[in-house]
C-alpha cells in the first residue's frame, strides 16, 4: 500500500467518523426538538390548570375506602343509614351502625371526639374540637346557624348551604336536609348486603357454625347471597369479564380458521395466479389498515351493542393480520418436505396436509396464541366502545365518577383477567409447541 | 424409527406394523378429540355471544352493508366538500400521530432501561431482576384504556392521557421483547469495557446497545405501527385527536356522513401508510443485520 492510499483510506475513515459523530448528536437534537413541539401542541403548561387534584384526591381515597350516609330528611323528620347513599345499602328498618344513639336526640360519634347531634325541630348541633359548638336551625329552604364570620377554610357556608369537612367526616347541611357521611377503609358490603342473614358473619362462622338461614344451607346460602349481591354485582361483573374473553377467544380462533385458507391464496407458492395472489393481499392490507375501531363502529350498526359485534370486529381486522403473518410462513416452508410426500405419490390436498401443515403449525399456533393474550386486552377497550363486557363496566363506572371502589375493583380484575391469559396462552404453548425460552 | 424403540422393540414386521397403527389411532383420537372440544367452545361461545348483542347475527349480516353504503353514498353526492373536510380534520390526524409517536419514544426509552435492568448478566441489581420482569409485565397487562380513562378524570380530555396511558404499555411489552434480544447479546464488550473501569450506564451504551440496535428500533417501529391505531381507539373515549372526532361525527348521524367519510379516510391512509413505511424499514434494519 502506497503513501497516498493510506492516506485516502484515512480521509474516507475520517469523513465516517465525522459522519456517525454528527449522526450521533443529530439524533437526540431532532428528539429533543420533537418533544419541545410536543410540549407546546399539547400545552402541557395548560394541563396544571386542567388538572383536578380535587378529582385525584377523591379517587385516591374513595379507592379503597367507602362511606356510610346518615340523612335527615327535615321536611319528614325521617333519619335514614345507608352506606354509600344507596338504596341497596340502605340499613333494614330499626337498625342503624353502632356509632349512631339516642331515640330523640339522635347522636352520631364520628370518632375522634367529632360528634354531632340531631336534635328536634331540624336543629343540629355539631361539636367539633377545638372549634366552639355550632348550632345550625333549618328553616324552609334557608339556614340559621352561630358561625362566626371569618370561617376556617374546611367550613363553607352560605344562607342556603353549609359545608363542614372534617378528617373523622364531612357533614353537610341544606333546608331540606341534613347529611353526615362517616369514612371507613375497606370495601363495605362486599361479601353481603345489609339485607342478607350473613352479614357481619365471619367466615368459620358461616362454614362450621350453627344454619343461621333455617331454609337454606349455610354455604349455599351464602354464596348465592353473595353471589346476588347488588352492591358489588358480582355475577354480572363474571358475565362481564366472561364476554370479555369470549370475545378475544371467538375473534381470534375466528380469525385464524378464516386466514388459513386465505393464507394459501396469498402465498407465491401456492397460488400460482400472480392476479389472485395480489387480490388476496390487497383484502388482507384492506381489512387490516380499516383497523377495529371502525370495524366496530361499522358493525355496530348492524349487529348493534353486544359481545358479537365485538368479536366479528376482531375476528375481521386480525384475518387481515393473520393472513399476512400465515402467508409470510407458508412462503418460507421447505420444499423438501413436500416432494417427499409427493414422491409417495399424495395428491395436492394430502401434500398440503402432510407436507405444509406440520412444517407451518409451531409457528400459527404460537402467533395464535400470542394473538389470544394481546386481542383480550383489545376486546377489554372494544367492550368499552360497543357496549360489552368489562369494558363497559370500567366506563360506566368512571363516567358516572362515584364509585371509585368499583372502579379500582374493576381494574384489578382486568389485570388479573389479562395476566391469566398471558400465563395461560404461555402453557397452552409451552404444552402444544414446546417451550422456546 | 423412534416409534419402534418405543413400543418395547417388537422384533417382527406385524408388530411393528400394529403398535405403530395403535399409535397413529391413539393421535388421531386424541387430535379429534381436540378438534371436537375446540369446534363446541366455538359453537356455544357465538350462540353466547349471540344471545347477549343487542341486535342478532342472522337479522343483522344483511345489514352489514347498509351503513358503509349510507356513508359512502353520501360522501359520494357531497364529494365537492370531502377535501375541504380532510383538511379540516387534518390537525386531529396530527394529533393522533403524535400521541402516538411521542408515547412511542416515551416507551421504547423506558422500556430500554427496563429491559437492561431485567436481563440475566446484563442488570445492574441481578437480585432485582424479578421485581422488574413484574413490574414490566404489570404495566404489559393493563389495557391502555383503564390508565387512560383515570387520567382523562383527573387531568381532564386532551391527547396527554393518552400519551401516558399508551407510553405505560409501550414500556412494559418493549421491556418484554427489548429483554429478550438482550439475552442473545454478546457480552464480550461489556466485559472488555468493564476491564477499561467503565460505568454501568457506559458499559450499557456502548458495548450492548450497538449490538441490540437495529433490532430494538425495528421492534419500536412495529410498536408506533400499533400505538397508532391505539391512539385513535382512545380518542374514541375522550382522549383528543381523530378518534374522538370520529364519536363526534357518528353523534350526529345522518346529514354529517361526510364528516365520518372524512375521517375514515384519513384513518385508513394514515395507517396504510405508516404499515408499509415501517415494514420498509424494519426490512431494511433486518437484512442489515443478516449481512
Amino acid at each position: 500500500m502506497t503513501t497516498a492510499d493510506l492516506s485516502l483510506e484515512k480521509h474516507n475513515a475520517d469523513t465516517l467518523f465525522r459522519r456517525k459523530r454528527l449522526l450521533g448528536f443529530a439524533i437526540p437534537a431532532v428528539i429533543l426538538v420533537y418533544l419541545g413541539y410536543i410540549f407546546f401542541a399539547f400545552d402541557l403548561p395548560g394541563l396544571a390548570q386542567r388538572a383536578n387534584l380535587q378529582n385525584a384526591v377523591t379517587l385516591a381515597s374513595d379507592s379503597w375506602s367507602h362511606k356510610v350516609h346518615v340523612t335527615r330528611n327535615n321536611r319528614t323528620g325521617e333519619v335514614s343509614y345507608a352506606v354509600e347513599g344507596e338504596r341497596k345499602g340502605t340499613y333494614p328498618e330499626g337498625t342503624r351502625p353502632d356509632w349512631v344513639s339516642g331515640e330523640e336526640v339522635i347522636t352520631i360519634d364520628l370518632g375522634g371526639d367529632h360528634i354531632v347531634r340531631y336534635l328536634p325541630e331540624n336543629r343540629t348541633e355539631i361539636d367539633i374540637p377545638d372549634f366552639p359548638l355550632i348550632e345550625v336551625q333549618a328553616e324552609g329552604r334557608s339556614l340559621l346557624s352561630n358561625l362566626p364570620e371569618d370561617l376556617p377554610e374546611w367550613i363553607s357556608a352560605s344562607e342556603r348551604r353549609i359545608g363542614i369537612t372534617t378528617p373523622e367526616g364531612r357533614i353537610t347541611l341544606t333546608g331540606a336536609r341534613t347529611e353526615v357521611f362517616n369514612y371507613f377503609p375497606g370495601w363495605e358490603l362486599f361479601w353481603f348486603t345489609l339485607d342478607s342473614p350473613y352479614h357481619g358473619k365471619g367466615f368459620g362462622e358461616i362454614l362450621f357454625g350453627e344454619r343461621i338461614d333455617p331454609e337454606r344451607g349455610n354455604f349455599a346460602g351464602a354464596l348465592q347471597d353473595w353471589w346476588t349481591n347488588k352492591m358489588w354485582r358480582h355475577q354480572d361483573v363474571a358475565w362481564a369479564i366472561g364476554e370479555t374473553i369470549l370475545m378475544a377467544f371467538l375473534g381470534t380462533m375466528g380469525a385464524a380458521i378464516l386466514a388459513l385458507p386465505l393464507a394459501f391464496l396469498a402465498a407465491k407458492r401456492f397460488s400460482p395466479l400472480m392476479l389472485l395472489r395480489a387480490a388476496t393481499r390487497r383484502i388482507f392490507d384492506f381489512v387490516r389498515g380499516v383497523d377495529a375501531l371502525i370495524w366496530t363502529v361499522v358493525l355496530a350498526r348492524a349487529f348493534g351493542p353486544g359481545p358479537l359485534t365485538g368479536t366479528l370486529a376482531i375476528l375481521i381486522t386480525d384475518t387481515g393480520t393473520f393472513g399476512k403473518i400465515f402467508s409470510e410462513a407458508l412462503e418460507n416452508v421447505d420444499q423438501k418436505q413436500i416432494e417427499g410426500v409427493e414422491s409417495t405419490g399424495a395428491k395436492p390436498l394430502q401434500r398440503y396436509r402432510f407436507g405444509v401443515i406440520p412444517q407451518v403449525v409451531p409457528v400459527l399456533l404460537a402467533q395464535i396464541l400470542y394473538f389470544l393474550e394481546s386481542n383480550t386486552r383489545s376486546a377489554t377497550i372494544i367492550g368499552a366502545i360497543t357496549g360489552g363486557g368489562i369494558g363497559l363496566m370500567l366506563t360506566q363506572a368512571i363516567q358516572t365518577q362515584k364509585d371509585w371502589e368499583e372502579v379500582a375493583y374493576y381494574i384489578v380484575l382486568i389485570i388479573l383477567m389479562v395476566m391469566f391469559m398471558d400465563w395461560f396462552s404461555g402453557w397452552l404453548r409451552g404444552k402444544l409447541i414446546g417451550r422456546k425460552d | 424409527m423412534a416409534d419402534v424403540s418405543l413400543g418395547g422393540a417388537p422384533q417382527n414386521v406385524a408388530g411393528i406394523q400394529s403398535s405403530y397403527m395403535a399409535q397413529v389411532q391413539r393421535r388421531r383420537l386424541y387430535g379429534g378429540l381436540t378438534l371436537l372440544i375446540l369446534v363446541v367452545l366455538m359453537v356455544s361461545g357465538f350462540n353466547v355471544a349471540d344471545d347477549r348483542n343487542a341486535g342478532g347475527f342472522w337479522e343483522g349480516l344483511h345489514q352489514i352493508g347498509d351503513y358503509p353504503a349510507d356513508v359512502v353514498s353520501e360522501a359520494w353526492a357531497k364529494r365537492a366538500d370531502l377535501p375541504g373536510l380532510i383538511a379540516k380534520y387534518f390537525p386531529a390526524l396530527v394529533e393522533t400521530i403524535n400521541i402516538a409517536a411521542v408515547s412511542t419514544l416515551i416507551g421504547a426509552l423506558a422500556g430500554l432501561i427496563l429491559s437492561l435492568l431485567s436481563t440475566r448478566g446484563l442488570a445492574k441489581w441481578p437480585r432485582l431482576i424479578p421485581l422488574f420482569r413484574r413490574f414490566s409485565d404489570i404495566m404489559r397487562a393493563v389495557p391502555e384504556i383503564v390508565i387512560a380513562l383515570v387520567l382523562i378524570f383527573v387531568l381532564g380530555g386532551g391527547p396527554v392521557p393518552a400519551m401516558i396511558a399508551i407510553a405505560i404499555h409501550t414500556a412494559g411489552a418493549l421491556g418484554k421483547l427489548f429483554s429478550e434480544v438482550a439475552e442473545n447479546a454478546d457480552l464480550k464488550p461489556v466485559e472488555g469495557l468493564a476491564s477499561t473501569g467503565a460505568t454501568w450506564s457506559q458499559r450499557m451504551l456502548l458495548g450492548v446497545l450497538p449490538q441490540v440496535a437495529p433490532n430494538y428500533v425495528s421492534y419500536a417501529l412495529l410498536r408506533f405501527e400499533i400505538n397508532i391505531r391505539a391512539s385513535a381507539i382512545l380518542g374514541f373515549v375522550g382522549a383528543g385527536g381523530l378518534g374522538y372526532e370520529l364519536r363526534n361525527a357518528m353523534a350526529w348521524g345522518p346529514g354529517r356522513f361526510d364528516e365520518a367519510a372524512a375521517i375514515f379516510i384519513l384513518l385508513f391512509g394514515t395507517i396504510v401508510f405508516f404499515d408499509q413505511l415501517s415494514s420498509h424499514y424494519r426490512n431494511r434494519l433486518t437484512e442489515g443485520q443478516a449481512q
